[in-house]
């Protein structure tokens, strides 16, 4: 499965993906677009990709969290255009406890902001347009995965 | 004595997001001398039309994977100069 996604992500499918009888733990993170970015109303996002390179990096990442904790990882990005609400980018971590799924997952989501080659635009509802820089808003970056966050 | 043989690298820049907004283009063909590094591919994009908005010291990648500004290009390399990440 390809690691980005021009359809909707579906967390449920990622899940399936990893259980087994083995993993006793499945810890996932679900990302998604936000209304409001520094005190503007967010009408749409659109995200573009370097496809190759993402998906090598992805794969990357993966493989190192499977390396590092016995775990199976499911990750999957989507691109294109995105409505408020809907989900940028979704993870599911398993392993056997839900120590190394939760290490797991958080080490995937961190790395892939960190290092995946995508971009996002953001379409305000004033009608102007702007790409993110999340190296210029250090300050929000936390805020943005704590809100964003709802996994278990 | 034979002459001193001039090698040249060409190489593949690809643009994006922002930058490739800036610049008004996706990608480039660049021809260097021998030797050259990511750094040096980085200088000619950056002397373009539009180039002075690229920061000195991007992020960028080499066939695929992030790499160092002082990487060593050999020909029919792809590199990319990325703007700041905004996955997730």
């Amino acid at each position: 499965m390809a690691f980005l996604t021009q359809s909707p992500i579906d967390l449920g499918a990622l899940i399936s993906g990893v259980q087994s009888a083995s993993h006793g733990g499945i810890a996932s993170f679900v990302g998604q677009v936000r209304d409001r970015h520094g005190g503007r109303s967010v009408e749409r996002l659109e995200y573009s990709a370097y496809g190759p390179m993402a998906e090598e990096e992805c794969a990357r990442i993966v493989a190192e969290a499977e390396t590092r904790w016995p775990v199976r990882i499911a990750l999957q990005h989507r691109v294109g255009r995105l409505e408020i609400g809907e989900v940028a980018v979704a993870i599911a971590a398993a392993g056997a406890h839900r120590a190394e799924a939760f290490a797991a997952c958080r080490y995937v989501i961190e790395e892939t902001k960190r290092r995946v080659p995508v971009w996002k635009k953001e379409v305000y509802q004033d009608g102007t347009v702007e790409w993110v820089d999340p190296t210029a808003e250090a300050g929000s970056a936390a805020v943005e995965s704590q809100s964003s966050e709802r996994s278990g | 004595m034979p002459a001193p043989i001039t090698q040249i690298v060409n190489v593949r820049v690809l643009l994006f997001a922002s930058y490739a907004d800036r610049l008004g283009l996706e990608s480039v063909r660049v021809a260097l001398p021998a030797l050259a590094t990511v750094a040096d591919a980085l200088d000619h994009v950056r002397s373009l039309p539009g180039g002075q908005q690229i920061p000195p010291r991007p992020l960028c990648a080499v066939n695929l994977a992030h790499a160092a500004l002082d990487t060593r290009l050999t020909e029919g390399d792809e590199v990319a100069v990325l703007p700041p990440l905004a996955g997730g």
